[in-house]
């Protein structure tokens, strides 16, 4: 009666089922909200016998991700979940995996960070650790969150990249919001992402060594290594999503998305499920003759410099909203944007910093169009704008 | 774009309804739908809420609903002024009580039906849960979804006898709200 591959499931649910498609070897995790019922499910699907994975229960998420690092340096595919605190406390791990090159993938639910303590949703947990040598991609809705582990684990593990992927989904926005999905089908997966096989791995066939110490006179060759690898992932993931589109007929559009960017003189630039309200304003306002265009950034990490430089090229005004801020400067992701447009010596004559959304505040249609409102005004000498 | 809310309390399913309809309306109408619960700690009896958007197009805004086409109510207890938050100009009020009247002030343009789905609930499935009884109500008072789409979402989420149980609920609250099956 309904195609079999519709669904209606939550971001963490639709995250599990993208799990078990992509067929791990090894999950490791600890329970935290709003992550929870992504390792509920896939524990449910191991008992259920629909998952064959080891699934270990571990004590934290230090030890979760160690367990990865550890699966993976034998050559097992491996995921783990985590959110804000628990991302922090993973911190130390998360430069061991990205170091050994294991390429582990995981899901953060993007959420505040205590104190004051807080469960709901922004992304100061995963931009504080833009630097820790993960890939990091934010998802705009369950579909897509879907989508990206699958992704995650090609592109990843290709021997060229050979990174941590890191996918964010929007704190209870994306991860306890029930839409409906297209559920790939094993078989297609199948294609798409073959059994993990690496050279980086404990065989006692081929035996080399694995997470070594390294002095100054070459610790210095890995990092740069490390650094390339990130770098060559941008064209493995334009390559990895035009094969994905061409078997599943979903396209993405690479690093960032644009929408109606060309000839637009007011343009938002933002990140995660906020994007979704954004959208409808800006047809909104385009109906009614204004020059408005919407930046997603989907990764973060590698960064699309050029790509966005290109698509602020002809604004007059920039916007930068984002759920962050850096204490004592302004938020990340701003930081990050005036750097590309720098390095591209693009200058629009205006560029603001929207910091909003801070421990699950609601940013409204009302509020995108005041922020549109706000890029046509002349200017006010502030730079950083808490909305 | 169709907006509701449902007020209930931590274990009597107002999240539930939102999902079910989420269910009936996407695999079994080809819309669109966003379902989603008050964000936060769930506790058993404590006030909760259910959210749904509908619309024939794939829904991208996930702020907060503030506006509201109908607001459903589980739980008579819960009835104070703010259940009628963001209810708009003609809007449907659906009020699960054994009352005959409500201890509020409603405005004259919002339609507000009363029902004892409670009653019927204990009669058809044993159990006070009036969840999936007020969606037929909903089915019979409102476009917003058909009664079969809810009996498919009812048999597609639900398993064994509380599947068929639930569904005769359907079909009893639809009845008793006016509702003709075909």
């Amino acid at each position: 009666m309904i195609p079999a591959q519709k669904a209606f499931l939550s971001g963490n649910e639709a995250v599990a089922a993208g799990v078990r498609l992509a067929r791990p070897h090894v999950i490791a995790a600890y329970p935290i909200t709003p992550q929870t019922t992504v390792i509920e499910r896939l524990a449910e699907m191991v008992e259920d016998d629909s998952l064959k994975a080891e699934y270990l229960h571990v004590e934290s998420e230090h030890s979760a991700l160690s367990a990865c690092i550890g699966a993976s340096a034998v050559g097992a595919r491996t995921f783990t979940a985590t959110s804000s605190q628990g991302l922090l406390y993973m911190a130390e791990c998360l430069h061991y995996a990205s170091g050994g090159r294991f390429p582990v993938v995981m899901m953060n639910a993007n959420r505040s960070l205590a104190l004051p303590w807080n469960i709901y949703g922004d992304q100061r947990d995963s931009l504080s650790l833009l630097d820790c040598g993960w890939i990091q991609v934010y998802a705009e809705d369950a579909q897509e969150s879907l989508d990206l582990i699958i992704h995650g684990y090609a592109i990843a593990e290709d021997p060229h990249v050979l990174t941590p992927f890191m996918i964010n989904l929007d704190g209870f926005l994306i991860t306890h919001t029930y839409e409906l999905l297209n559920l790939p089908t094993q078989e297609d997966v199948d294609v798409f992402l073959p059994p993990f096989r690496t050279v980086n791995k404990m065989d006692l066939d081929h035996p080399m060594s694995l997470a070594f110490t390294a002095g100054p006179a070459y610790n210095q060759s890995f990092k740069q290594l490390q650094h390339q690898a990130m770098m060559s992932a941008s064209k493995v993931i334009f390559e990895t999503e035009e094969r994905f589109g061409q078997l599943f007929g979903r396209h993405y559009p690479g690093l960032i998305e644009t929408i109606h960017c060309d000839d637009a003189e007011f343009i938002l630039v933002t990140l995660g499920s906020v994007a979704g309200t954004v959208r409808p304003v800006v047809e909104k306002l385009r109906s009614l003759g204004e020059r408005v265009g919407l930046v997603r950034i989907r990764y973060m990490r590698p960064f699309p410099d050029t790509e966005i430089s290109t698509a602020l090229a002809g604004a007059k005004s920039v916007g930068v909203l984002e759920k962050d801020i850096s204490f004592g400067y302004e938020g990340t992701v701003f930081t990050n944007v005036n750097s590309a447009l720098m390095r591209a010596k693009v200058l629009p004559p205006r560029l603001l910093n929207f910091v909003g959304g801070l421990g699950g505040k609601d940013i409204s249609a009302t509020d995108i169009e005041r922020l549109f409102l706000r890029l046509k005004s002349p200017d006010d000498g502030e730079t950083v704008a808490f909305i | 774009m169709v907006e509701i809310r449902f007020h209930g309390r931590g274990g009597q399913g107002a999240f539930t309804a939102a999902r079910l309809l989420g269910v009936a309306v996407t695999l079994f109408e080809n819309r669109h739908a966003l379902a989603f619960p008050s964000f936060g700690p769930e506790r058993r009896g404590s006030p909760v809420l259910g959210f749904i958007r509908i619309d024939d197009q794939k829904i991208a805004d996930r702020s907060i609903i503030t506006r509201c086409d109908v607001v459903v109510v589980l739980d008579d207890t819960l009835l104070d002024a703010s259940i009628l938050n963001g209810l708009q100009r003609g809007g449907l009020l659906l009020v699960n009580t054994a009352h005959s009247e409500l201890p509020l002030s409603v405005p004259a343009h919002v339609r507000t039906v009363l029902v004892d789905a409670t009653a019927l609930a204990l009669q058809y499935l044993g159990r006070p849960i009036a969840n999936t009884g007020m969606l037929g109500v909903l089915a019979a008072l409102s476009e917003v979804v058909t009664l079969q789409s809810l009996l498919a979402a009812v048999r597609h989420e639900m398993k064994g006898s509380s599947a068929e149980k639930n569904a005769v609920l359907l079909e009893e609250t639809f009845k008793a709200s006016g509702g003709q099956i075909t």
